[in-house]
């Protein structure tokens, strides 16, 4: 296993090396992308000068609310719906065909009926993530072994002793993959509203840094969101391996 | 003496569905179970013995008769001082195998402390001792199952169920678990009931057997094993074995054809 | 679920669906919301003056070249990473990690590279498509079942041969689902990147409309990207779920 994280670290790294060679060279041009070790020079000011506080405390701010709405929401939505079939199936089309429709094209709605704050930004976001974390909640719900809901009646537990004790700790990877995707959802919604229109956060300030031709300010900030992104993932994501792990395969 | 478990009349239909017919499953049967025998049943697939099972767990309730346990009739919540193992691994994965053992005494308000030892003292019955703290996981199935059988024996029921527990085992670990399950039921002296399609584990085990007939299920034969208590999986040397196991197979193979479909052949001769 | 419950849900989820608008534009009124008659006439208006179809062309144009070169990318390297063992337990985590990141901030990077116009676009509407079916089409690989590659062998069928023969229809059921989440996705990048790289298209006329407060275009525009994405999304999500059933049945 770790003979493939060397190998990982390596293409990044050697992908890095060339941005900074073609940068160097001059076959990328410094109006187009500086390169890459004054990229991390810049961020590094950037971060020190305190100036992207505000900002990013902003998103940050907004996107633990969106994701907190969307997962609470999403798994009370989903436990409600495996109780009512027919409301299910109703409702099913709606899941399946949800994120092949560009939901940022509300966004202008939102904007139009809420006025430019944060809430259309935090409705797209917990709209983008809802939805996955009910699909994935009625997925966990659906393999709870019916043998372990049939000894939890045999033990005599509630039902309230059995939801806690039998079906969520069964049905709890799943509900991991949900929060993992609405983590992402969240992310994506929050940045790319306040990248189209918003009056703050880093969305914005990448926004207003392009417009201003600072790629000074642009391309740290680009790389600070990928790398927030991809640190969060991959916690998630090695929660989730722990997790299955000590269950073997079920 | 009273009877521990009374069955009179007990008969289940399960409703028509959106698609499906209604299910004429089980019974009417009776059924009287003497406290602290080993009673095991056997029958063809689909016969409802499951469902017979259930009954008695209070997991179903029956559309015709009564049934009672110790006196009360059981009503639809699992009465006290019963104990199931199923035939699929009902092991809860996220628990170790302590955690799963003690999980059975839940709702017994027992302290900390008689909860730890009861634990402790049954993982020991089991043989599952040094296991304590690994993870269902990396158990074989048979270990899952006697996971199971703990978490029930934890809870010192009178009356322990047990559906085709040892069906996803191979042979040979059947035939010891058999063993096991013998050594488990002299030392806490409550009263086993064991479905089984394994005719050789039902006349090894038990002291009397019941066989059911085809769908709708009803006992056409029961019958009286008379081994002694102290007894192991070498009570296949004793003559009686192979008598009592062609007596259920007598009674079992008409049953079983009808359930493939096929009626007897002619001229097949019986003895 | 039979095929007429199927369509019968749909039925019911779709009238809800406009129930709830109506609703909605009873409580908020003129100036926020545009109902659901007054939008259909809209759209109708829209639909047929003259300038629509220049946009729509555009839209389409931008789509189906990303769209092409979505497939072509993704089932190449899809394929390459499905075969070569080691390049794809190497590269396939990075993957899945892109997936979660927030694109829309690599924006700017791409319109510096690519400058305004149709190459923006594509290249957008390419970085969206491309991942799902290079993850779908990895995993279809890898998930051939090894009696089938086993019965290539023993024909003595070359590397080429099996791939035609055995291997690319063994796994058509899940290339195809990665295809239709590509092209969901796709048309989701494309889109976006059309509500800022154009003077041209849909993405462009729903700005404007934000630009002009002019509602009713706002809504006309998402309603019409609405209905085209989860009409195509639905017909492909049947062809998909026969695919699997077929397969299934083998």
């Amino acid at each position: 296993m770790k003979r493939l994280v060397v190998y990982r670290i390596a293409v990044v790294a050697g992908l890095i090396a060339l941005l900074e060679v073609l940068c160097l060279a001059g076959v990328i041009d410094k109006i187009t992308m500086q390169a890459p070790h004054l990229i991390a020079r810049d961020l590094w000011r950037l971060l020190a000068s305190g100036k992207m506080n505000g900002a990013i405390a902003k998103t940050l701010g907004n996107t633990l609310l969106a994701l907190l709405f969307a997962v609470g929401a999403g798994v009370i939505a989903g436990a409600l719906l495996h109780r009512r079939r027919a409301l299910r199936d109703t409702l099913d089309p709606l899941f399946a065909t949800y994120y092949a429709v560009p939901v940022f094209a509300f966004y202008p709605f939102f904007i139009v009926v809420f006025g430019l704050g944060d809430l259309p930004q935090i409705l797209i976001a917990f709209m983008l993530g809802v939805v996955a974390m009910i699909v994935n909640t009625l997925n966990g719900l659906d393999r709870v072994p019916t043998v372990l809901l049939k000894t939890a009646r045999i033990l005599r537990l509630g039902p309230v002793d059995t939801a806690l004790s039998v079906t969520l700790p069964s049905a709890g990877p799943y509900l991991l993959t949900g929060v993992k995707l609405a983590v992402a959802y969240a992310f994506i919604g929050i940045i790319g509203s306040e990248f189209i229109l918003s009056r703050g956060g880093i969305g914005y300030e990448i926004n207003f840094a392009y417009t201003n031709f600072d790629n000074a300010t642009m391309y740290p900030l680009i790389v600070l969101i990928l790398l927030a992104s991809i640190a969060i993932n991959t916690v998630l994501s090695r929660w989730e391996r722990t997790l299955l792990a000590r269950r073997g395969a079920r | 003496m009273t009877p521990q478990v009374t069955l009179a009349g007990v008969g289940k239909t399960f409703p028509a569905g959106r698609v499906t017919p209604a299910l004429h499953a089980l019974g009417p049967l009776d059924l009287a179970l003497r406290q602290g025998e080993f009673f095991a049943v056997v029958g063809p697939s689909g016969c409802g013995k499951s469902t017979l099972l259930e009954i008695i767990a209070g997991l179903a309730r029956p559309t015709t008769g009564t049934a009672s346990f110790e006196g009360q009739p059981i009503v639809d919540e699992a009465p006290d001082g019963i104990g199931v193992v199923f035939q699929e691994d009902a092991s809860l994965p996220w628990l170790d195998v302590a955690g799963n053992v003690a999980f059975g005494l839940r709702r017994s308000g027992l302290p900390q402390a008689e909860r730890d030892r009861r634990v402790r003292d049954v993982l020991k019955l089991v043989g599952l001792a040094d296991f304590a703290n690994t993870y269902p996981a990396q158990l074989s199935g048979g270990m899952r199952q006697r996971v199971c059988i703990a978490r029930t024996l934890v809870m010192q029921p009178r009356l322990i169920l047990l559906d085709e527990p040892f069906g996803a085992l191979d042979q040979q670990t059947r035939l010891l678990m058999g063993d096991e399950l013998l050594r488990m039921w002299r030392e806490t002296r409550a009263t086993v009931f064991l479905i089984t399609h394994a005719l050789d584990e039902a006349t090894m085990l038990a002291d009397r057997i019941g066989v059911m007939s085809a769908r709708p299920g009803r006992l056409i034969d029961v019958v009286e094993t008379g081994w002694p208590r102290e007894r192991d999986s070498r009570i296949v040397e004793d003559p009686g074995f192979g008598v009592i196991t062609a007596r259920l197979w007598k009674s079992l193979r008409e049953e079983s054809l009808k359930t493939i479909g096929r009626t007897m052949p002619r001229g097949d001769g019986d003895a | 679920m039979s095929r007429t419950h199927g369509g019968r849900n749909a039925l019911v989820l779709v009238a809800a669906l406009f129930a709830f608008w109506q609703v909605v534009y009873w409580i908020v009124g003129d100036t926020a919301l545009s109902s659901p008659l007054d939008t259909l006439a809209y759209t109708a208006k829209l639909v047929a003056s003259e300038n629509f179809g220049m946009h729509l062309f555009d839209t389409m144009r931008a789509f189906a070249i990303a769209f092409a070169l979505s497939v072509a990318i993704g089932l190449a390297v899809g394929f390459w990473l499905g075969f070569d063992r080691l390049s794809g337990d190497v590269l396939e985590p990075m993957i899945v990690t892109v997936y979660a990141i927030p694109k829309l901030t690599l924006y700017p990077i791409l319109l510096l590279a690519f400058g305004l116009g149709l190459s923006a676009k594509v290249a957008f509407g390419v970085l969206h498509g491309v991942i799902p079916i290079i993850l779908f089409t990895l995993a279809a690989v890898r998930s051939t079942k090894p009696i089938l590659l086993k019965t290539g062998h023993i024909m003595k069928l070359s590397r080429l041969q099996m791939i035609r023969w055995i291997l690319f229809p063994a796994a058509v059921p899940e290339i195809f689902t990665g295809l239709r989440v590509g092209f969901s996705l796709t048309l989701i990048g494309s889109l976006l990147a059309e509500m800022f790289a154009s003077q041209r298209g849909l993405g462009y006329l729903l700005m404007t409309g934000i630009g002009l407060h002019n509602i009713e275009q706002v809504m006309a525009v998402t309603l019409l990207i609405v209905v085209f994405a989860a009409a195509v999304s639905t017909i492909l999500l049947q062809i998909d779920r026969r695919l699997h059933r077929n397969a299934r049945n083998l």
